[in-house]
């Protein structure tokens, strides 16, 4: 950086003193707006706890493990909604997880230089469609895609298994992982490409130099260098499923059931705030959807502490 | 090297060959969902688009016709808002990072910058909520445009700390050495030659912002008038396709699929141009 300005010494004339005047305030109050990063995230669980207070009261522990959510008797327990978020982040990891390494690996390592520019436009693109049109997507394409051709012969060949059985209606857990594992795939694989570039290039090179196929470089040089942050990666992109909301409502089918089967119909946090909170009349009932927000809050907040530490260890490393 | 001195060097050759066709299929399998959803949102919307869409108000459950014009002017009213909001912030806290942040207290407002960009936007909807909209008893486009605001902060403050860093320390020196104070230094050489890069960061937030649905929900909330006033609820874009898409009547679906190729549309121009705009600078 360059020979700051506002350390001017005590002799300095009077000119440099208003000078200092002005560096100061400036120095200051962009600290000040800097300061409102912090203080946004600060007000944010202040606030949510504040407003499930009367929630986290009336039900203590057992608003987690209640599955009864009854409005009308003011009884509200949200174990259907946390296991639907859990399954259906889960499903999705299952799918974006290999996809998106595959992808990294191929943008960062394989691909020739004439593809790169495209292909990681398009990606890029994957992220910026909007959560709602891909809902909208799901709901006339992908769900009677998947109620035609794939649950129907799934079931034929798996449906011994619990996660295949019940009628295939399209709308279901397993729309819902889907439409998710694309959404987070984006993330996944461009801090995964990130944590790559972080790895020094004269270890690709030993290992190439040693004999090494592209793909040997990859497994021997690249992968475990990177691992702690493609773990990182992969925890951001749970953090995203499980906050996810649009699409995920949209396809999911919104009954608060627990079943093992991915063709039956779910609810998540997320899909049920965003269903009924404006619908929300007694105080206890907001309160008690606040509090799933504040779950949902805290999780992920944690999950992104854990992911953003890994991926800086990575790159502090890497940058030493 | 892992693989046993012994192994037959046409073996690692397939598995080579293999791993990486893996790779190839992955990026496939990621890019379909993309081509299918574009191919989809361009032949449904097409047909649905019409003068009416762009200037007439939605008509009245059952009745076929109408368009969205309220819903357009309030999401450009709603993402204005966000920019009044997030930008001011985000730029000066950016600033901040780059030429005074290399200490704790700069380090702490980078990790929360990067823990409120994965922070759920619905759970910021919920925030806004307990915030503004019960202190006023109601909806408005006020607090829709906090929220939207406060969903764009991380990234432009990341993306100005990270272009004003680009600028050569040169630069600095030369405005310094000329006896120009440390904040005009900044403000008037520095930030000038980022604004560019910083311009590329803004667009992709504001593309971002318009698409957000989850927190406009309940702080925005929707409208079927016009209404230009901040503090009554106002319709948006992404709302109104998410109303529209999950109901049952076909004239809606139409409508909302129109709507989505106006709001893909302006999304994909916006990364467009942003990318054009790296590209042109990173040429020269």
């Amino acid at each position: 950086m360059a020979a700051p300005a506002d350390q001017v010494g005590p002799g300095a004339t009077g000119i440099a003193v208003e000078v200092n005047l002005g560096d100061r305030l400036f120095r200051w109050g962009t600290a000040a707006f800097a300061a409102g990063t912090i203080l946004i995230l600060a007000a944010m669980a202040i606030q949510m706890t504040r407003a499930s207070a009367m929630s986290l009261r009336h039900f203590g522990l057992g608003f987690i493990t209640s599955t009864q959510w009854d409005p009308v008797r003011d009884l509200y327990g949200a174990l259907p909604y946390i296991y639907g978020t859990l399954v259906s982040s889960f499903v999705a990891l299952l799918i974006a997880v290999p996809v998106s390494l595959g992808v990294a690996i191929l943008l960062s390592e394989l691909a020739p230089g004439w593809l790169l520019q495209p292909a990681s436009f398009l990606v890029e693109l994957l992220a910026a469609v909007p959560s709602v049109i891909y809902g909208l997507w799901g709901v006339f394409v992908l769900t009677p895609w998947l109620r035609e051709s794939v649950q129907p012969p799934l079931q034929k060949a798996f449906g011994f298994l619990p996660f295949f059985q019940g009628t295939p209606h399209g709308f279901g857990m397993m729309a819902g992982g889907m439409i998710l594992a694309i959404m987070i795939l984006p993330t996944i694989s461009s801090v995964t490409r990130e944590v790559m570039r972080a790895v020094p290039s004269t270890l690709r090179e030993c290992a190439l130099a040693l004999g090494a196929t592209r793909w040997e470089m990859v497994r021997t040089a690249v992968l475990p260098y990177a691992r702690s942050g493609i773990v990182g990666a992969i925890i951001l992109g749970l953090g995203r499923a499980l906050g996810e909301t649009m699409a995920v409502t949209m396809v999911i089918g919104n009954r608060a059931e627990i079943s093992a089967s991915l063709f039956a119909p779910s609810y998540t946090m997320a899909s049920v705030i965003a269903n009924e909170f404006t619908e929300a009349s007694g105080d206890l009932y907001l309160s008690a959807l606040s509090q799933i927000g504040l779950l949902l809050f805290a999780v992920t907040v944690l999950l992104n502490v854990v992911a953003r530490l890994l991926v800086w260890r990575v790159r502090k490393v890497a940058a030493r | 090297m892992k693989a046993p001195p012994g192994e037959p060097y046409l073996r690692r050759r397939v598995v080579d060959v293999v791993a990486r066709g893996l790779c190839v299929l992955m990026f496939v399998l990621a890019v379909v969902p993309l081509l299918s959803l574009l191919t989809y949102v361009v032949k449904q919307g097409v047909g649905g688009l019409s003068w009416s869409f762009f200037t007439e108000l939605p008509k009245p459950v059952g009745e076929t016709g109408g368009g969205m014009a309220n819903a357009l002017t309030g999401s450009a009213i709603l993402v204005g808002l966000a920019c009044a909001v997030g930008m001011p912030v985000g730029i000066l806290a950016g600033i901040y990072l780059a030429e005074y942040g290399k200490n704790r207290f700069g380090d702490a407002v980078r990790f929360c910058a990067d823990v409120l960009s994965g922070v759920p936007s619905i759970t910021v909807g919920v925030f806004v909520y307990t915030l503004i909209v019960l202190s006023m008893k109601r909806f408005s486009a006020l607090a829709g445009g906090v929220a939207l605001g406060i969903l764009m902060l991380p990234t432009v403050t990341r993306t100005t700390e990270e272009l004003i860093r680009l600028v050569p320390d040169t630069l600095r020196e030369a405005a310094l050495a000329l006896g120009v104070p440390r904040w005009r230094a900044t403000l008037r050489v520095v930030l000038r030659t980022a604004l560019p890069g910083i311009a590329t960061g803004l667009m992709l937030a504001v593309a971002r912002a318009a698409g957000e649905t989850a927190p406009l929900l309940f702080t925005a909330f929707n409208n079927r008038f016009w209404s230009a006033s901040l503090d009554k609820p106002m319709a948006s874009l992404p709302v109104q396709i998410f109303t529209y898409a999950v109901s049952p009547y076909d004239d809606w679906h139409r409508q909302a699929w129109a709507a989505a190729l106006v709001l893909v549309a302006a999304v994909l121009v916006l990364n467009v141009a942003a990318r054009l705009v790296v590209y042109g600078r990173t040429a020269r």
